[in-house]
């Protein structure tokens, strides 16, 4: 007997002999016994404060950002979590149920997705939305796939900016290759930025131009630029957003003329959670939303003509189109599209602005401080725009600097380092809402230390 | 008391129609100088005006997200016997250990000696999943079943590319899961169909003929979506082995043998595991789950990076191996997910494990039992943790599954699943799962059988439900004719 | 079931009817039927070479996406644009308004069926 386990032991022998049966493997018997074991060579099960403890010590063994003054970004970002997130999140009607493909029992989460669609419609400046993918780096692969679908399948080069988040370029390189979608890479300028120009001579019918803005060294992109250099090509323009919190302040390429903006919203009320689960969004033009990835909830009546809401162009999905499928995509991260929702609207419009201009000045501050201190410190890009990160050099390479700057009671950013790329060694450090002014003083006192 | 029924909840952007400040949440007090964006940006890049989208108190958004969870079904309410699913209960201490700030503050790009418990617990899932499945090597990387089976197909081409041995066919059961045949396609094969046999498993005959130079794997899910298994599936594995193929096991229905058969011993080579259905961590409305992939000897050089990797009490990541088919994701996996998961393991352990599966058969089999003489049963043999009938009976008073399984929602239960399998026409997959009180699986019994019955004397009741819902049945076809799919304002359609 | 005596048939479900040297394309009442309410044409480009049996365009219901066949060898004069925000004709009036295509060619030499062979083939297949 366990808990979690409806039957007891006379349960158990009540229903087999109403099976007529005498033993529970009687119901196993089509298993080849070659196949079989009598127990698995693990422990038994634990009473729920063994497990709790278990699980608590590895939990302990963690430094919680939390704890000390963290700059910690490259793509996921600490940013402030309304008390109301949580307690929605943990409500069982929310997270117990499963996809809405019944829209009578649904509503609630179908109008949930419907809200978080129209929210990441405005912000991305696009007109549709989907009700989210795994994450960033496979929502770039999926606006990939999608450029090559919609231009038939007749170019098969992807331009993509060396300053998108390597990981997801790294992810890119894992699927391109079994869809037959060659890869290339545009370092940017000695300004961090990406050159229109260049993006225009990358190739030759390319069936997208993919830019991360802010990118991965947080320097924002000149987006009217390379949108109007990529439509020259007729391929799509792609941008990327790693961190969603600047949507609050920069406009979203959709009025610029991006077919696609799509990325990580892990920004919005998303626990860092070592990395995931995180949220994946994807917002393109309507014109393409038949070859769009992923679900999609669409606004209809009922019988009574009241208003209701159900999945709708399910026939573009695995269950129905199979091996045409627009993608295999099948659970998402409904969850946390929940997450984003309950916290863009705790936050508001209004709030969101707020938020972001406040990561904007604690940014401006921190830099200002840097320079001031100046070498051995310096920024790398010092003239070219940021929002809130920004790559920090050092006396010696971003992995030791991260690591004598903790010694100092600071988690200072992630090195640049960590993957391959044209830009210097440094620290790409991130500054968010909740960096107080003693977070920044502590960072200064730190790297006036370590000098 | 007379309790307020919601039917309905505005939207959002209806809320707060004159559009005046409110205040949902207060941020941290700007402690530092203000600074006007267009001073350090790039003007023409600044949004102007500010996100178009109301302010509301935190109350009205407590309230507005409360009434829209009241119009949703959930496994804490009923069954909610979706076959193929495994709409299990969700334990609440994986709640509480996913919520740890020790687990869900930390950042995945701090320094490894920061995170060493957070390495530790990855670890120790792997190896757990591996003792549970037989075999060598496991990934946590994938976000989901679907798109644990890219991984491993991705796999088995890199397995195939590195001895020069390219192959373009996917073989994939009639009876599959539609991530199965799209997988395939997405890792640039051609998928092709394996019928069924007579008995609603694999036609080995035909498998023989299919089975030849051209074919890299075979996707198999064991037991298949009809709850019948595979009992040839070591000849099944031999044959493709044989012919130097691979067999990927879509393990979505693994929760019905678990503790009882390994497949490493069934000849796998890879098994992506939902842990969202067998383990336990929550459906949470479409995700996050988890799609963990374990593989064989041959498959675990190219693993996905970055691995987690022991040496004596140090746990470390690998970031690079160029055997290695490359991330499949941003970092590690649904991190929160795997310790949900690794908390049910641990709470389970090897007896608990055993018992889920043999609980989760025997209810099948107990529905299956109580309804096969008011329902068909296409295929007869014995059943595993589901049970697949058809409306072939109910259609004589055009009566349709989808019909009957919106008259269950009068009943207030949760329908089966009707989607597939594309092998049985008018499918009704039902699938207890083992949490739930056998008295719960008899009043579902009990609803069903009442349901045949009124094919019978009122087939216009079942065929006109819902009756006792939120909303009635929803127009698809004008979701679909005309999509809305987010709100626009009335006045500036 | 409507099956129009002056029209051919494809065993795919498609009707052809000669006017001059073109062919007007369409799917049969009974294809309508079986698909279910059409949500979504999806129409090949104007210039297209048609091949007799091969895909011409797809039909997405709620529940399908179906792919429809050329009846006919040739290349695509003309769409019916009013499918965009009309696929209902395809229902309402398959034979009529919800034509799909019309293509430069000739029915001779296809594997096209009279109506009363289809008539008796559609028969057979929901018997």
């Amino acid at each position: 007997m366990h808990p979690w386990i409806g039957a007891g032991d006379e349960d158990r022998r009540r229903i087999l002999a109403e099976l007529g049966l005498d033993s529970i493997d009687e119901l196993f018997s089509s298993i080849p016994a070659e196949v079989c074991v009598d127990r698995l060579p693990m422990d038994d099960g634990r009473a729920e404060n063994a497990v709790r403890s278990e699980l608590q010590s590895m939990a302990l063994a963690n430094l919680s950002p939390e704890c000390v003054p963290s700059f910690l970004g490259a793509g996921v970002y600490r940013h402030v979590s309304p008390s109301v997130v949580d307690s929605v999140l943990s409500r069982a009607e929310f997270f117990t149920s499963y996809t809405p493909y019944q829209p009578e029992i649904s509503q609630g989460t179908l109008q949930v997705i419907f809200e978080f669609q129209t929210l990441m419609t405005r912000l991305t400046e696009l007109e549709v939305a989907n009700a989210s993918l795994y994450d960033g780096a496979t929502a770039l692969v999926e606006a990939v796939l999608f450029s090559h679908r919609v231009l038939r399948g007749k170019r098969n080069t992807a331009v993509v900016a060396e300053t998108i988040h390597p990981m997801y370029r790294q992810v890119l390189n894992t699927y391109a290759d079994s869809a037959g979608i060659e890869v290339v890479t545009v370092p940017p300028g000695p300004d961090g930025r990406l050159d229109p120009d260049r993006v225009r001579e990358a190739a030759e019918e390319p069936c997208c131009v993919a830019v991360q803005s802010p990118n991965f060294l947080g320097i924002v992109e000149d987006l009217p630029g390379l949108a109007k250099a990529t439509q020259a090509s007729g391929a799509l323009a792609v941008q990327v957003v790693t961190e969603a919190a600047s949507l609050g302040l920069l406009a979203g390429g959709g009025r610029f003329g991006f077919d696609v903006v799509c990325g990580e919203a892990q920004s919005f009320g998303v626990a860092p959670g070592f990395g995931g689960p995180h949220l994946g969004f994807f917002a393109c033009s309507e014109k393409h939303i038949r070859q769009m990835p992923g679900r999609l909830v669409g606004e209809s009546v009922d019988e009574e003509g009241s208003r209701a809401f159900c999945l709708t162009l399910s026939t573009r999905e695995q269950h129905i189109r199979r091996a045409k499928a627009t993608s295999n995509i099948c659970t998402n991260q409904g969850l946390m599209a929940l997450a984003a929702t309950v916290w863009l609207e705790s936050i508001g419009g209004h709030g969101l602005r707020r938020l972001a201009m406040s990561c904007l000045a604690r940014t401006e501050e921190l830099k200002r401080r840097i320079v001031e201190i100046g070498a051995p410190w310096q920024l790398a890009y010092p003239t070219s725009p940021t929002f809130n990160e920004f790559l920090l050099v050092g006396p010696g390479t971003g992995p030791e600097l991260v690591e004598r700057l903790a010694n100092e009671g600071v988690l200072a950013g992630v090195p640049s380092a960590l993957w391959d790329g044209s830009w210097p060694d440094g620290i790409v450090t991130a500054v968010t809402e909740c960096n107080s002014a003693e977070d920044l003083d502590a960072f200064v006192c730190a790297l006036k230390r370590v000098s | 008391m007379k309790r307020r029924a919601i039917r309905s909840e505005p939207l959002f952007f209806e809320r707060n129609p004159r559009r005046v400040q409110r205040q949902g949440y207060m941020l941290p007090a700007l402690d530092v100088p203000e600074v006007e964006p267009t001073e350090v940006l790039p003007p023409e890049l600044v949004r102007e005006p500010d996100p178009d989208f109301p302010d509301i108190s935190e109350m009205e958004v407590v309230q507005h997200f409360h009434r829209l969870s009241q119009l949703n079904y959930a496994v804490d309410e009923g069954l909610y016997p979706l076959g193929s699913c495994t709409m299990k209960y969700n334990p609440r201490l994986n709640e509480v250990t996913a919520r740890y700030p020790g687990l869900a503050g930390i950042h995945p790009l701090q320094p490894e000696s920061q995170v060493q418990g957070a390495l530790r617990l990855i670890w120790e899932l792997e190896e757990a999943l591996k003792t549970i499945t037989g075999m060598p090597g496991v990934t946590l990387q994938p976000a989901a079943g679907a798109h644990g089976e890219l991984t491993g197909i991705l796999m088995i081409r890199k397995a195939l590319e590195a001895r020069g041995d390219v192959r373009q066919v996917v073989l994939v059961p009639d009876s599959a899961h539609g991530t199965n045949p799209a997988t395939a396609v997405f890792a640039g094969y051609r998928a092709v169909e394996i019928p069924s046999g007579h008995d609603g498993t694999v036609d080995l005959e035909a498998l023989d003929r299919m089975m030849d130079e051209t074919v890299a794997a075979v996707m198999l899910t064991v037991p298949n979506t009809l709850g019948l298994f595979e009992h040839r599936i070591t000849e099944i594995s031999k044959l493709v082995h044989d012919r130097g193929g691979f067999v990927y096991m879509d393990g979505a229905n693994f929760n019905s043998f678990v503790g009882r058969a390994l497949p490493g011993l069934m000849g796998a080579d890879a098994m992506h595991i939902n842990l969202h259905k067998t383990f336990s961590t929550p459906h949470g409305g479409g995700g996050p789950g988890a799609g963990p992939v374990t593989v064989s000897e041959a498959l675990i050089p190219h693993l996905p990076v970055p691995r987690v990797t022991r040496d004596g009490d140090t746990f470390s990541l690998l970031w690079d191996d160029p055997k290695s088919i490359g991330p499949m994701r941003g970092f590690y996996g649904n991190f929160l997910i795997l310790v949900r998961a690794l908390t049910y393991i641990q709470s389970l352990g090897a007896d608990g494990l055993r018992a889920m599966s043999d609980v989760a058969v025997l209810y099948a089999n107990l529905v299956r039992h109580r309804l096969k003489g008011a329902y068909h049963l296409k295929y007869d043999a014995p059943s595993m943790h589901e049970v697949v009938f058809d409306d072939s009976v109910q259609t004589r008073h055009e009566v349709h599954n989808t019909d009957i399984a919106k008259r269950l929602l009068d009943y207030g239960f949760h329908p089966p699943t009707m989607s597939f399998p594309l092998i049985v026409h008018g499918a009704l997959m039902i699938e207890p799962a083992e949490s739930v009180d056998p008295e719960e699986v008899e009043a579902f019994c009990d609803a069903m059988l009442a349901i045949a019955r009124e094919c019978e004397t009122d087939p216009n009741l079942v065929k006109s439900a819902p009756h006792d819902t939120p909303v009635k049945r929803v127009d698809e076809v004008r979701a679909a004719r005309n999509l809305k799919v987010r709100w626009v304002p009335e006045e500036s359609p | 079931m409507n099956v129009p005596a002056d029209l051919k048939y494809g065993r795919t479900h498609e009707w052809a009817r000669v006017e001059g040297d073109l062919v007007v394309v369409g799917i049969s009442h009974y294809a309508q039927d079986q698909l279910g309410e059409v949500v979504y044409v999806e129409v090949p480009d104007v210039g297209f070479d048609a091949t007799a049996a091969e895909e011409l365009g797809t039909l997405e219901s709620v529940k399908a996406v179906s792919e429809y066949n050329s009846p006919v060898n040739g290349e695509v004069i003309e769409v019916n644009e009013r499918l965009e925000d009309e696929p209902n004709l395809v229902n309402e009036d398959p034979y009529g308004e919800g034509w799909l295509a019309k293509i430069k060619g000739s029915i001779e030499g296809c594997d096209l069926l009279e109506a009363a062979a289809y008539a008796a083939m559609i028969e057979a297949e929901s018997a």
